[in-house]
């Protein structure tokens, strides 16, 4: 069984591609050979900034023959018929057999489709792959049409038997397939001949490159936190920038360098973001006071004087940049320092936030408004609140954020800080943008979380009476991820509060009940990680107070856990009968069982028992569900199923004495006040 | 590549090097084009002579302008007219990155010191209709050059490539020289006669055209001048081929696109002046692709682009 090499050689592909590239290049060969009729062991895939590589297993080393025997006309039918049917089958008449049935006689031809050898397969499955290949975006270059991510240079395409290497007959644009490749652009520049993928990696190593981006990952990392550890500092992480940064280099070369003095001050946001963005740099933190006080570059070579020039141009640009950087933020304080925070959001006039629902200095007037209705419901002053809102977003106007806009929010701490503003606003210039996403954390200080919903109902009721809703996969201004952060914000804080009367309050002319709806199909989509049953909330949503989410949500926990039980999920089938043996006898006899049921007219003892145990729970239910105590409630409910059962097995409930029979529905009627009050027991499922 | 080449001295030497070297590798050497741009890609040597599909081959130096980049000559490295050298070859060679490596080795950056790489950077000019697709060249850390490969101009898909090489001079020399602020920089040999920095021969100039973008330059007047260039370019590609003065077929191309350039640095001037709302902005930018895109329909039909009165016949046959 051979072995397959094969590595596509251009010019620098975007380190964002490469690793999806690599993936591609697997899938659309593989899946080439096998439609082919080849089978393969294992492949795995590879790349680099100036290589895409796929190693091939055991792939087999022909397709197999294939047999058809294909009916024709019958003997004796037209000579046009006959002459057609040789055309299609490429033989002569001699060649066709005879077979019969009970039709009678009739030609047959015997097929034989031989199999194909492995490399014609291979060359044509990766003409195919390099001509429809998925790039993010191809280009054409020098007089050719070939499209690639950048200039396609060679191709190396192995077939290894154990008998040798082979070269696999292969030729696309005037590039032919060869057994050689390059190593290090700059330090192992020349072309070498390899015989097997293993020797493939081998020289390559020697030739400077490491063609496995993992390993270059791990070298990096690895590397950084041995030379962090040496000088007492910690690494960062940032894995998003560590698998970039793979992807630069073939040859990777850690570089500590210092970060001048004049610039350590800068709050290590700044500083981690100004080197990420711009330079690609890693940030070295002192663990003592988590200031970043050195920064990591990776070098893609090495030199001969140990990287000396290369780092001291490193530090020269990372200088300019955080003079920048440094500029910006002495600007910003002097700014807050002469007109304040609330100076700075002046310019927000001027900025629009959407066309159809006016600046961002027009909806933060709004979110400061609503923020004072929401502030007594999360136990915030409504005074302190109001001025966190009003300074939340000014540094969205400062020369940092215009700048950085990742840093909105973090700079706003800052600035408030330094405005001489309480913690509790300071905080909240960043907070009340959190929750971020799923798995970002919800703010719990009164006041942010004050801002926070305000900041994101705005958003809401803004869009829904603009009717610009979320539609399918389309969702441009994350409504959805507002919605779900409102949702998070109240339930981690356990805020009792009416959604319907604060959208009320919101942006004039949205549709409350239908942005309600969208609030309860997001909430089922957070409840249903949470195992919560949709049936289960379809349950409680149809109680009264459904826009109280905490209530609705302790509710509905509260079923679930009941359900969860044997009782609770005999009790539903209790339920349900007693629920569809009135519903028919109120169809048939046009009156409502609901006139209560005497227990003088008893006439067994389950029905005595029955009532008793009705009794028991409407005396234990009642105040609990004044206390919202539905664990008790459902406990009590769920204490009802063994003498339901027991009822409906002993008693007939349709008799011919029409008072009894009367006395027994109106029973039934009591079961299900009972667990309709409880929750609409009618939508569980099941 | 050598490690053995000599540091450059000055800023000219740098460009003076840099001409050398595309000279002898088969460029034509020309001159910057005698009008305000915003970039080397402006010229018509760049913009024009990236469609159709004669052969081309083109190193110049080009001043650049961008009125908003004025900061009065104290910032260290921007500048509202700044020098970009610019090479231009068509069909892209096959070595041509190795090329461009061998033009830092020849002013005297060292390969096998620095580290040099290519960063995905796409480029795109919205006002001349025009995209490509290749690196920012990284040299420990710093942007010193655009690489592109043309891959659309004036709305015409490039056929055969165009690939083109932008150095920002001032920033490339000053690295090469160790200098920190541009106005230090040594412009002609330091150790002549008469020394001159480019501060010497640049700083007033930055801080007169700063003001004058700012807050001298006449509003009123640059919008009038601007539907002016709009409205000449157009016309002058309206005129009839066959010319009754001499009986040939001429397009006035270049005369045209000199309005189209004209128009889009009085956007940039109308821009700094501040008086371009963010919707208006796209407005102008659109209406000054309008105009490139007209050039290149014309350029193509001229022989430079292409044109030949056989293909024409064929067309038409």
């Amino acid at each position: 069984m051979p072995d397959v090499l094969i590595e596509l050689f251009s010019e620098e592909i975007p380190a964002r591609m490469q690793t999806r590239a690599a993936e591609d290049l697997r899938k659309l060969v593989t899946d080439g050979l096998v439609e082919g009729g080849l089978t393969y062991a294992h492949a795995r895939a590879f790349s680099t900034p100036r290589r895409l590589v796929l190693a091939i297993e055991g792939l087999s080393l022909e397709s197999p023959t294939q047999h058809e025997d294909r009916k024709g006309p019958k003997v004796g039918a037209p000579q046009q018929a006959l002459d057609g049917f040789l055309r299609s089958t490429g033989l002569t008449m001699e060649q066709l057999h005879v077979h019969e049935d009970k039709k009678g006689a009739f030609y047959v031809a015997h097929l034989h489709k031989p199999g194909r050898p492995a490399a014609a397969i291979l060359a044509e499955v990766l003409d195919k792959t390099i001509r429809s290949f998925p790039w993010p975006k191809a280009m054409r270059w020098g007089a050719g049409s070939l499209r690639w991510v950048r200039p396609l240079h060679s191709i190396l395409c192995l077939m290894v038997t154990e008998a040798g290497a082979e070269v696999v007959p292969f030729e696309i644009e005037g590039i032919t397939a060869g057994n050689t490749t390059r190593g290090h652009r700059f330090m192992a520049p020349d072309a070498f001949a390899v015989t097997s993928f293993e020797d493939y990696a081998a020289r390559l190593k020697r030739a400077f490159v490491i063609l496995d981006t993992a390993e270059r990952a791990d070298m990096i990392e690895h590397e950084t936190r041995n030379r962090a550890f040496a000088l007492g500092l910690e690494l960062v992480e940032d894995k998003g920038l560590l698998a970039e940064v793979a992807g630069l280099v073939e040859w990777p070369v850690v570089l500590v360098g210092d970060i001048g003095e004049q610039f350590l001050n800068l709050p290590p946001e700044v500083l981690q973001t100004s080197m990420r963005e711009h330079q690609k740099f890693f940030s070295l933190r002192d663990p003592a006071d988590g200031r970043i006080v050195r920064f990591v570059t990776v070098a893609n070579r090495e030199t001969a004087d140990d990287g000396a020039t290369i780092l001291k141009g490193n530090q020269k640009v990372l200088a300019a940049r955080l003079s920048d950087a440094k500029f910006f933020w002495e600007n910003d304080l002097r700014v807050v320092a002469n007109v304040g925070l609330s100076g700075m959001a002046e310019g927000l006039a001027s900025v629009t936030f959407h066309n159809k629902l006016g600046s961002q200095k027009a909806r933060i007037d709004r979110i400061c408004a609503l923020t004072r209705e929401i502030a007594p419901l999360v136990g915030a002053s409504p005074d302190l609140a109001h001025q966190a809102a009003e300074v939340a977003k000014a540094d969205l106007r400062s020369a940092m954020v215009g700048e950085f806009p990742e840093l909105q929010g973090t700079m706003g701490v800052y600035y408030a800080r330094a405005a001489g503003l309480p913690d509790a606003v300071a905080n909240a210039c960043k907070a009340h943008y959190q929750p971020l996403g799923p798995s970002d954390a919800v703010p719990t200080e009164p006041v942010s979380v004050a801002v926070a919903l305000a900041d994101k109902i705005d958003t809401l009721t803004g869009f829904w009476a603009i009717d610009e809703k979320p539609t399918g996969s389309k969702d441009p201004f994350a409504l959805r991820r507002a919605a779900l952060g409102v949702i998070r914000l109240i339930l981690g804080n356990a805020i009792r509060a009416n959604l319907a009367a604060i959208f009320a309050k919101g942006y004039a002319g949205a549709d409350a009940a239908d942005l309600l709806s969208f609030f309860h199909d997001r909430l089922k989509v957070f409840l249903r990680d949470e195992g919560i049953r949709h049936d289960v909330i379809d349950a409680c949503l149809a109680m009264p107070g459904n826009d109280d989410l905490t209530l609705l949500v302790t509710r509905a926990r509260a079923l679930q856990a009941t359900l969860d039980t044997d009782d609770g999920t005999n009790l539903i089938q209790g339920f349900k009968r007693a629920n569809n043996i009135l519903i028919q006898a109120e169809q048939k006899d046009g009156v409502e069982y609901s006139f209560g049921a005497d227990p003088k007219f008893a006439e067994t003892d389950q029905e005595r028992a029955l009532f008793t145990a009705l009794d028991t729970a409407e005396a234990a239910i009642a105040p609990a569900m004044q206390a919202e105590d539905f664990t008790a409630a459902m406990a009590a409910m769920a204490a009802l199923r063994a003498p339901i059962d027991a009822f409906f097995t002993a008693v007939q409930i349709n008799t011919d004495n029409a008072i009894v029979r009367r006395n027994r529905l109106n029973l039934l009627h009591r079961i299900r006040a009972i667990c309709l009050g409880v929750a609409d027991l009618t939508r569980i499922e099941g | 590549m050598t490690a053995t080449v000599q540091k450059p001295r000055s800023f000219q030497e740098i460009i003076l090097r840099l001409q050398t070297y595309w000279a002898s590798k088969g460029c034509a050497v020309l001159q910057p084009y005698d009008m305000e741009v915003g970039a080397g890609t402006f010229h018509p040597a760049t913009t024009l002579r990236s469609l159709g599909t004669r052969a081309w081959a083109a190193a110049y130096v080009q001043p650049s302008r961008r009125p908003t980049d004025g900061r009065y000559g104290e910032n260290p490295n921007r500048m509202q007219h700044y020098y970009q050298y610019q090479v231009i070859i068509k069909p892209s060679p096959a070595d041509l990155q190795d090329l461009y490596l061998g033009s830092l080795d020849a002013i005297g950056i060292d390969t096998s010191l620095h580290d040099i790489r290519f960063v995905e950077d796409d480029w795109e000019s919205p006002t001349l209709g025009a995209w490509g697709l290749g690196w920012e060249v990284w040299c420990d850390g710093m942007e010193v050059s655009q690489f592109t490969y043309f891959q659309q101009v004036g709305g015409h898909d490039c056929h055969p490539v165009s690939g083109e090489l932008t150095y920002g001079l001032e920033r490339l020399a000053m690295y090469v020289l160790g200098i920190d602020h541009v106005m230090d920089m040594p412009f002609n040999d330091p150790d002549g006669a008469i020394p001159l920095t480019y501060g010497d021969i640049f700083r007033q100039t930055e801080q007169e055209y700063s003001r004058h973008n700012f807050d001298g330059a006449t509003t009123d007047m640059l919008l009038r001048h601007f539907e002016d260039a709009e409205a000449e370019c157009e016309r002058l590609l309206a005129f009839d081929p066959a010319d009754p003065n001499s009986g040939k077929r001429i397009l006035m191309v270049h005369p045209a696109y000199d309005q189209c350039i004209k128009a889009s640095h009085l956007f940039n001037l109308l821009d700094a002046r501040g008086v371009i709302s963010v919707t208006e902005r796209q407005a102008y930018i659109g209406r000054v692709r309008a105009l490139a895109k007209k050039c290149a329909d014309a350029f193509v039909q001229t022989e430079a682009g292409g044109w030949t009165p056989a293909a024409a016949e064929a067309a038409h046959g």
